[in-house]
């Protein structure tokens, strides 16, 4: 009884610190889960990631008008078979960057129908262009125009102050497309509606 | 206090002799009765889990609702997950550690006996509350078994039992996983330094310690949910300042390990049955040590594969990604020693070779699968997809669940003293391997084809392989009471098995008699 009790108190205590220390990292690990919490807010702020309370500051940025540089900014207009008369009212124009600048387009029909059209634009350079934002803009959505109509389309843009120093012109291009199929309903769906009242 | 009786236990049978019936298990401080009950009772928690199984498969047999309403459906989904994890896999390789890992490093019983029972007698209490949850008003958890916020910070009481439930069965699994390093460590029989461990023991080791290190991590995700849900905190409220996405950060850090507690003890008891009926030694055993240590380790720093989008830098998907994929390397080293210890040895097919080789061929293509996923750009799409339910399935059931079938037909006899019937048991491995490629390859298809997972319908294009997988699903649970016949015909009777049954089997549990006496290596044997 003796023997085996004097070699159970040596293993017993052996085991009564292994199991203290495991018990203590258990604790420990317990803590870990909730220092992950402060752990994780510190990182998105650090990297700059998940942060719902952050200000968007791209829009005060823009508005700063860089009055230390100007860019000359041309106008051009196309057409792709369509029988309009497009032009800008400005042939060019020089503003600074962060400026925010409305100008016109004229269009006019010159058929005896109703055209739906589409303009796209294009920039020259085109490096300009994730530089160049439009706030209003008559591409954003189809132009429907009746026979003979004369319109006058407003273009609001600034050009970003980032824009690199060594860009000193943009031509900011459109290209009007007709829309096939578009106008053609306009007058089907007027006249069902006609002869369904 | 006479928890610790440590190498007393003379003393301690002599306090305690034997009480009967069902006091007998109720006050039980040996370690084989108590990893009996271990098994029986993660036996019990695997048909609970597996009826839930069936009733999903059974709504999910055709396009439309018709058995359950979508309500319990997730409720369904969410404790099939719960208790196939955490009431049967885990404390089925618990029950495997408590009857063989003292048989096998030849000590008479675990280090804290006392303690031993306690870790096993919190579980039925966990088990009662989770599926109890049922019957309460607003039903069971039904966020999925990963319980994430915002939806756990709304749901009803039931979501309050799943909680405790999880405290309590954590508290169990470290218990367990403490008395386990702590046995290892210091109860070795005499000449029995680490490195000649049978690997099962090495990997109980690393996973013990992987048990200790995250299960505490989940524990406190779980409590930071009940204190949003009851006490005004702001852990996971996005309108008190917290964030949803930090509990699925804290959670698969304890989750990825998590699979790989799961997964090392089914590595360790497959290192030893394949060895022992290839009639050769583990090929690379310190190579094995090692590549299990180093999944371990690795384990703590993949968790966000898991959550790929939920919106991460760049930056972090390519670093999940390239740390998922160096797993595939020591988990490679795994299988290729499995697959060299079967080089030119004299292999025979009884029931746990051949549920050791079904392991091995549907644990890989699983792995493989889980390679797939780790890719960033692969996953966004395959995200919350029946793709996953394959994968995962195939490490799960086709990995641990075949894996324990393994250990239990390879170990049966030296726990009951009689040989299992044969027939039956290779019939058992037949239909669950047929029946399980049934239901869960096609998985990977509906997944590829866009299937979301844990949703009670589904559109028309989906239904045949659905189809296929809910037969396949019922075809694999009923096998599963094949097992059930063997064990008890194995209790009853049958051919009286001796102290090593199979020639080629070697370790300490088998120098004891069949079956294995209730006291063994009271003296330590001395170990070459």
């Amino acid at each position: 009884m003796t023997t085996p009790e004097q070699g159970g108190t040596v293993s017993e205590r052996r085991n009564r610190s292994t199991l203290v220390r495991l018990i203590v990292s258990a604790f420990l690990m317990f803590g870990f889960g909730y220092a992950l919490v402060p752990f994780y807010e510190k990182l998105c702020q650090v990297l700059d990631v998940n942060n719902l309370n952050k200000q968007d500051n791209s829009l005060p940025l823009n508005t700063q008008v860089d009055r230390s540089r100007s860019v000359t900014v041309e106008f051009d207009a196309n057409l792709h078979k369509l029988p309009w008369n497009f032009k800008p009212v400005t042939g060019s124009m020089v503003v600074h960057p962060g400026e925010v600048v409305t100008i016109e387009y004229e269009v006019s029909n010159t058929r005896q129908n109703a055209v739906t059209g589409q303009a796209i634009p294009s920039y020259t350079p085109s490096a300009a262009m994730q530089y160049f934002q439009k706030m209003e803009c008559f591409c954003f959505k189809q132009q429907t125009l009746s026979a003979g109509e004369v319109r006058r389309m407003p273009v609001a843009f600034l050009v970003s102050p980032s824009l690199p120093k060594d860009i000193n012109t943009i031509t900011l291009s459109y290209t009007f497309f007709e829309v096939p199929g578009a106008t053609a309903s306009v007058p089907a769906r007027d006249a069902s509606a006609g002869a369904g009242g | 206090m006479a928890a610790i009786p440590g190498g007393a236990d003379h003393a301690h049978d002599h306090d305690h002799h034997q009480p009967s019936g069902i006091m007998r298990w109720v006050t039980t401080t040996n370690h084989k009765d108590i990893g009996s009950m271990y098994l029986w009772f993660s036996f019990a928690m695997f048909l609970v889990g597996g009826v839930m199984a069936l009733v999903i498969r059974a709504e999910l047999f055709q396009p439309g609702l018709q058995v359950v309403d979508p309500d319990r459906f997730n409720q369904m989904t969410t404790l099939h997950g719960l208790i196939m994890v955490f009431g049967a896999i885990m404390p089925a390789f618990v029950g495997f550690a408590n009857w063989m890992i003292p048989l096998m490093i030849g000590a008479s019983d675990m280090a804290f006996a006392r303690m031993n029972n306690w870790s096993f007698w919190l579980l039925p209490p966990a088990a009662i509350l989770l599926t109890s949850s049922l019957l309460v008003p607003g039903g069971a958890a039904a966020s999925g078994w990963t319980l994430y916020p915002p939806l756990t910070v709304q749901m009803g009481i039931g979501m309050d039992m799943a909680i405790f439930a999880v405290h309590i069965l954590g508290i169990s699994s470290i218990m367990g996983s403490i008395n386990i390093v702590t046995t290892l460590l210091n109860m070795r029989a005499p000449g029995m330094t680490l490195m000649k461990m049978p690997l099962f023991c090495w990997t109980w080791l690393i996973t013990a310690y992987l048990v200790i290190a995250v299960m505490p991590v989940l524990a406190g995700a779980v409590t930071m949910i009940l204190t949003d849900r009851h006490f005004g905190t702001s852990f996971f409220n996005a309108a008190g300042g917290g964030d949803p996405v930090l509990y699925q950060h804290i959670f698969w850090f304890f989750g990825h390990p998590e699979v790989y507690i799961i997964a090392i003890p089914a590595f360790g008891v497959v290192s030893q049955v394949i060895p022992a009926f290839s009639r050769k030694p583990l090929f690379g055993y310190a190579s094995m040590v090692y590549a299990t240590s180093s999944i371990a380790i690795l384990s703590f720093i993949v968790w966000a594969h898991h959550m790929y989008t939920v919106g991460m830098p760049v930056a972090g998907q390519l670093y999940f990604m390239f740390a998922t994929m160096l797993i595939a390397i020591p988990t490679g080293v795994k299988v290729f020693n499995w697959v060299a210890t079967m080089w030119r040895g004299s292999l025979s097919f009884e029931t746990p070779m051949l549920f050791s080789i079904g392991f091995l061929f549907l644990f890989t293509l699983g792995g493989f699968s889980g390679l797939v996923l780790s890719m960033t750009a692969v996953d966004i799409q395959l995200h919350d997809s029946y793709y996953v339910v394959a994968h995962f399935h195939y490490v799960m059931v086709a990995g641990a669940l075949f894996s324990a079938y393994a250990g239990a037909y390879y170990w049966l006899p030296k726990w009951t003293g009689h040989m299992y019937d044969e027939k039956l048991g290779k019939l058992h491995f037949w239909l669950s391997i047929v029946f399980f490629n049934m239901t869960f390859f096609v998985q990977h298809f509906l997944g590829l084809a866009g299937m979301p997972r844990r949703i009670p319908d589904y559109s028309l294009q989906f239904a045949e392989f659905n189809m296929i997988s809910s037969i396949g699903a019922f075809g694999f649970g009923l096998s599963q009471l094949v097992f059930l016949v063997v064990v008890l015909k194995c209790i009853k009777g049958g051919e009286k098995a001796s102290a090593k049954p199979w020639d080629g089997a070697e370790g300490l549990e088998w120098t004891v008699p069949s079956p294995a006496p209730h006291h063994t290596f009271e003296t330590p044997p001395v170990f070459k």
